[in-house]
This record gives structure tokens, sequence and C-alpha cells, in this order.
């Protein structure tokens, strides 16, 4: 009931007060001196509270690169940790000023619910994960089995037309959080636990005992996940997308957060107009001319995003995969900074 | 002793501001008009910053296509059908945990109210002791208990406790025969409505007869024979037109019967024994209120001590109980809410849940489910505050 309280107040604030946080949350924020950003509420890897009380992971770095270039400093953002059901009302509403929350990028979340997708941060896809002792090889021996899940997902959407197409019966038992349809999955509630693969392997790390539970080779879905803002705010919206850009351009002309001081004195002008010594990248945003600097300084450059939080270092051990460079076989491309 | 001229003078002299019977009016006009322009600025305000930030708004949605599944359904459902449909799925599921709740929850709370009032030290001391345990621990704490409690116990499906080979126990639920109805069943719904009818009008007859001659008549008995035999003699004149199917372990699961799952156990269990609780203590209060020498009336009149609760204690304790009890069945129908804790898919889950995200209409969901919750505690109340007029004092 607490849940519908916060989603009911939510509701309401976003109806009475909506004008207020319209537009301008550029100007919201610089004010405030702080970020509001929306993450999950722990998903190893991408956002999830370390040892420390730190918030760690991927979608965490996406926050903080945002903070870096507009307020100069990484750690000027108050994280809300957030279920899948409550993020988009805590978007909507003005309570946060940006999700940066594994979120799937949909037609229909694009369209219709007054946001914005701003990249792509993490190309994913759904998978399957079952215990070894089952002897499943391939998700299509997978008639008649339960399925937990996290409910409110994109996950449920493929998971019933995989099934469907392929004509085979299910249960599905769909809880509350991600967490939650671990230890569901973990005491036997279901056969299978199902989500972007990134997930799998993150809440693998959890497990009772991971060497028990083997992810299958099928990927059914296109899930890419990146940052989302509000509709409506065209400054704000470019500011998140060209962040994000601006670490993968880093990635590609080769700077980090190790040379990022040595890029301003670079002959190669690209590398320049990226740190903000040449161009006026920074003023069209309405942003200092350091703002990426500070990003690539303070955060990294979009593969020392990764590696640090999802890398093959870490204990989620992902390869780049999908989400190398355009010119190393994957997908992450950015249009140049000019 | 005014008369009706004399009051008729005044009136016509003083000023219509100063009518206090238009002055009145005037302020609950005033008064209905504010209230209605400030929702309806609400209302609009709404609309229109929804419609300027491009959210969509309008129940169009309910007839778009879900592409979800829904853990159990009462009615038929699956991922073809609409958004709609899953508001009647989580209704349906909300309303039967309630009912079975109230249900469950009513019959062992008077056991345990009766039970604390027992002469016997053993029964009345245990009865506190659940009482005082249950009643202090939060019932989203017993919830997730029970759920896990439930989960940790059972074994896996393939090595399921059994009773013979029709009634399967393990962490998937519980597995029981489902009846199928043949041809000619029918006629044995038909006798059972027959017998319910039968029974009606038989009591009525016996009270009219006991109040003209003072004759008593075995109506209990009589009903209970009318109530299973009609049926029971139709059913084997009509060669049992009845099959059960039963369940059977087919790959990962069962199969067949009729799946109670954990979900739904944990959630009943909970909600019966917390609102038992206090349905216990309202019942003790009703007993208690009942003064002493109504009992030593009865017994002075020869009345034995069953007639005796029967007949003159509880009537008067119901009184007392019922318009707490109402409470409490409220209660229990807005806690079972509490579901969305476990995946139970009931309406907070299905629609507020999952259909919300998946649409992202929030003010037209929130906006329904509320309105289910307010329409189903009114039923409630309604029903109760009846049954507490028909068990009122009728004084002579």
């Amino acid at each position: 009931m607490k849940r519908a309280l916060t989603l009911a107040t939510g509701v309401a604030a976003a109806t009475v007060f909506a004008t207020s946080a319209y537009a301008g949350t550029l100007q919201d924020v610089q004010k405030r001196g702080m970020l509001s950003c929306g993450v999950s509420t722990g998903l190893p890897g991408f956002s999830e509270l370390d040892t420390h009380g730190k918030m760690t992971g991927l979608d965490a770095d996406t926050c903080r690169a945002v903070a870096a270039a507009v307020l100069g400093d990484a750690n000027k953002v108050s994280f809300k940790p957030l279920t899948a059901k409550e993020r988009f009302t805590a978007l909507q509403s003005g309570e946060i000023d940006m999700l940066s929350r594994n979120t799937t990028w949909t037609h229909t979340r694009d369209t219709s619910l007054g946001l914005n997708f701003a990249g792509v941060n993490y190309y994913d896809g759904q998978g399957f994960m079952v215990k070894k002792a089952l002897g499943v090889k391939s998700a299509k021996d997978l008639s008649g089995a339960t399925i937990c899940l996290q409910a409110g997902t994109t996950t449920e959407l493929n998971v019933s037309d995989y099934f469907r197409e392929h004509g085979m019966k299910y249960t599905l038992v769909a809880v509350e959080t991600s967490a939650a349809s671990r230890s569901a999955f973990d005491s036997g509630r279901c056969d299978v636990l199902t989500s972007d693969q990134s997930q799998l392997y993150s809440l693998r790390t959890k497990m009772d005992n991971p060497a028990n539970v083997v992810v299958l080779p099928e990927i059914i879905s296109k899930e890419p996940l990146g940052p989302v803002v509000r509709q409506g705010d065209d400054q704000w919206f470019n500011i998140v997308k060209w962040t994000l850009f601006a670490q993968v351009n880093a990635e590609e002309m080769g700077i980090t957060s190790a040379n990022a001081d040595a890029a301003k004195m670079s002959t190669n002008p690209g590398k320049k107009r990226v740190v903000g010594t040449e161009g006026d990248a920074g003023a069209k945003l309405g942003l200092s001319a350091d703002w990426a600097y500070n990003t690539i300084k303070q955060v990294g450059n979009y593969g020392e995003m990764f590696e640090r939080n999802v890398g093959l270092k870490t204990p989620l051990a992902i390869a780049r995969g999908k989400n190398a460079l355009w010119n190393k076989g994957g997908l992450q491309y950015a249009p140049p900074i000019r | 002793m005014a008369d009706t001229t004399t009051d008729q003078q005044p009136t016509s002299k003083t000023a219509i501001w100063n009518d206090p019977k238009f002055r009145s009016i005037a302020f609950q006009v005033i008064a209905g008009i504010a209230i209605v322009w400030f929702f309806w600025v609400i209302f609009n305000n709404t609309l229109t910053n929804m419609e300027k930030r491009g959210i969509t708004t309008g129940f169009a949605f309910l007839d778009s296509t879900s592409g979800y599944s829904i853990l159990m359904s009462l009615i038929d459902y699956d991922s073809t059908q609409t958004y709609g449909r899953t508001f009647l799925v989580g209704l349906t599921n909300t309303i039967l945990i309630s009912v079975l709740g109230i249900f469950f929850a009513t019959i062992v709370g008077f056991i345990m109210g009766i039970a604390r009032l027992s002469n016997n030290w053993l029964i009345s001391k245990v009865a506190t002791v659940y009482v005082e345990t249950l009643r202090n621990v939060p019932l989203l704490l017993q919830i997730l208990f029970w759920y896990n409690a439930v989960l940790a116990s059972l074994p896996q499906p393939r090595a399921s406790y059994a009773m013979g080979d029709y009634i399967f126990l393990n962490k998937r639920g519980l597995y029981v025969p489902a009846p199928v109805p043949e041809a000619g069943f029918n006629l044995v719904v038909v006798a059972f409505v027959v017998a319910i009818v039968g029974v009606i009008v038989m009591t009525r007859w016996a009270r009219k007869r006991q109040e003209d001659t003072g004759q008593q008549f075995p109506t209990f008995m009589a009903g209970l024979g009318l109530l299973v035999g009609l049926p029971g003699v139709i059913f084997l004149i009509m060669g049992m037109p009845m099959s059960l199917d039963y369940p059977s372990l087919q790959g990962f699961n069962f199969r067949g019967g009729v799946p109670v799952i954990p979900e739904l156990m944990a959630l009943l269990w909970a909600l019966t024994f917390y609102t038992a609780t206090f349905i216990a203590e309202i019942v003790r209060a009703g007993i208690l209120g009942v003064s002493h020498g109504q009992s030593e009336a009865a017994h002075a009149l020869g009345l034995r001590n069953g007639p005796t609760l029967r007949l003159v204690v509880i009537p008067q304790a119901m009184r007392i109980i019922i318009p707490p009890l109402t409470s409490q069945y409220l209660n229990l129908a807005k806690n079972s809410s509490l579901a969305t804790a476990i995946g139970y898919p009931d309406l907070v889950a299905v629609f507020m849940g999952t259909t919300l995200n998946q649409t992202g209409q929030a003010v037209e969901i929130v906006g329904m489910t509320m309105a289910v919750y307010l329409v189903m505690s009114l039923v409630i109340s309604g029903f109760m505050n009846w049954f507490n007029k028909r068990m009122a004092l009728v004084e002579r």
C-alpha cells in the first residue's frame, strides 16, 4: 500500500504542480547544485550500493557523467532508487531530472509517455537462465516451465510473444523487484529466470550457488538500454544525449581519464573540440567549455565506464560484444562533435 | 401558542439576505459550486498539462492488446486479450482473496473469541497467546513470512507430497482434482436450487408452527438432509454425471486439476490469521457486553447451556459485534492489496502494476483502482449495515 501511496502522490504532484517542472531542467539542476537521477533498487554492475554505501555501476556512472558535464563535479548526484513500476511516474512528475535505470527504449515508451530516450548506454537482449540440474540445453525445451521475472518490464511482453510464437505453454510468476525474482528462482518457485542477459549475469553473482545455473544461448529480443529524460525540454535532452556521445567519441579518439589533460594540448583538432580547447560545443549546449573534459576526466570514456562496471575483470565478466565501438565490430557509434 | 398568521408577518418585512432559510440554501449552493469548480480545475489542469507534455490520455488503452500473461485467472485470459480484461482478472482475484479471507477470518475469529472466554485454562491461554502474538506483528511481515515459510518447506515438483494419486503439494502449489461436469449435471444443480428454496420455505413454516403451537421442528437436521439428499439422489439417478480431472506430472510441472498457487495460500493464511485476532477480540467484547443476568434468567427459565448461548447471549452480543466487525471486513479487503509484495496477481499487482507500467497511463489507472476499492468497501459496509438493522434490538 505504501508503494501505491507513493505512486498516487506522484501522480497528484504531476498533475497539480506540473508546469513548474515542465522546462528549464538545466536551470533547476544548476540552482540546486545537484542532479537528481533515478536508478534501480539494486542491480550489480548497473546501479548498486557498494560496501561503502557508494552507488556504483554503468547506469550510476551515466548519471555522474551528466553531473560532471553540467555541474563540473561528478559527485553532485542524488540517486533515487526506483522499482520498474515507479520509474516513469517519477520522471514524468519531475521528482528526478533523468532516469538511468536499465530501461529499454521502445516505441510505446518513446511516443506515449511524454519521455525521450537520450541514447543507448548498453545494447542488451533478453535471455533465460535455468538450473544446470534440469538438463535443459535450449529455450525451445522450456515448454510447460514456470518462469520468474520482474513485473512491469518489456521482459514480460517478450516472453509471452516468444512462447506464443513457438506454441509452448508456460506459467508466469511476476514479482516486484529483480532481487525478488532472483530469490524466487533460487528457492525453486520457478524453473526459469528471464531478464535482459546483462541482468542475468548480474543476478547470478548473487545466487546461493552461481556455478549451478546456466544462461541459455537464445536471445529473444532487442533491448537497447539508455538514459531517459522528459519530453519538451530540448536543451536538457541535448545535454544528456551529447554527454553520452562525448564519452563514445572520446573512446574512439583514445581520450581517457588519464590523458584528458594532455588532449587539451593535442595537435588533433578533433580531440581539442571534445575537451573544449577548440570550438564552442559547450556553449551551444548552454554549458561551460570544459563540459566533456570534466566528464572524461572524472568518469572516463565509454570504454572505461564499461570495463570498470561490467567488463571482463568484474564479477559480471561481460565481453564488449555488441557494445564495442562501431569500428571494432560493435554498435556504439556517436555522431561527431563539430 | 403561536399560530400561523403571526409566523408569517416578520418574514414579509425581512430582507431576503437576512432570511435564515434563504441564507442556508444560498451558502450551500455557493459551497457546491466552489467544490465542483475546484475539482473541474484540477481535472482540466491535469488534462492540459499531460497533453502539453505528450502523455497519452483517455481510456482507449483498455481496448488494446495486453501482450503479457498472468499467473492466475478465474476468468478466461491469455496474452492476446486486452488491458480491459487484465482489469477484470485483477478484480476477480481481489474479490476471491477478500471473500475467502472474510469467510475464514470470521470462522477462526469466532472460535478464538469464544475460546478465550472458555473455563478451560489451556484453551483460553492458547487463544490469548494467539491473539496477542499475531495481532501485534505487522501484516506485511506476516505475509512475507508465510510466503517464505511455504516456499522453503515445500518440495520440488518431482518430489511432491502426494495423497494417493489425487492430491499433490509442492513449491508450485497445491494440486487437487478438478470436477468436470458431464451431460445431465445441470439437473443436479437444479435440484440443489430447489433444495435451497425448500429449506427457506420449511424454516418459515417451522417458525410459524412454533409461534402458533409451541411445538419445535428439527429445522437444522431436516434442512441439512434436504440440501445433501435431494441433489445426491438426483446425482445417483442420473448415473453420476461427473468425472474428475486428476493432476499429473508432465515435464517440469503438474498439469490438469485445480492448482492453488503458493502466493494465494500464503496471502490467505496471513490475512485470515491476522484479521481473525481482531475479530476474536470483538467477539469476546460482544459476549462480555451481555449482562450476566441474561444467562442467569435463561437458566432460571430452564434453558440449557447451548440454547442459552444460541438464543439469548449471541443475539444480544451480535448487536455489539457487527459494527466493529464491518470495519475488520473493510480492512481485510483493503489489506489484500499487499498481495503485490509476494506476486499474487490482485488488482494492484496486475492492473496498477504491470498494465500501468506498460501503458504509462497512471492517472486513469490509479483512478480506476481507487474507485474499485471504494465501491467494494461501500458494498461490504452497505451489506453489513443491512445485516445490523436486522439484528438490532426491536423494542416492543
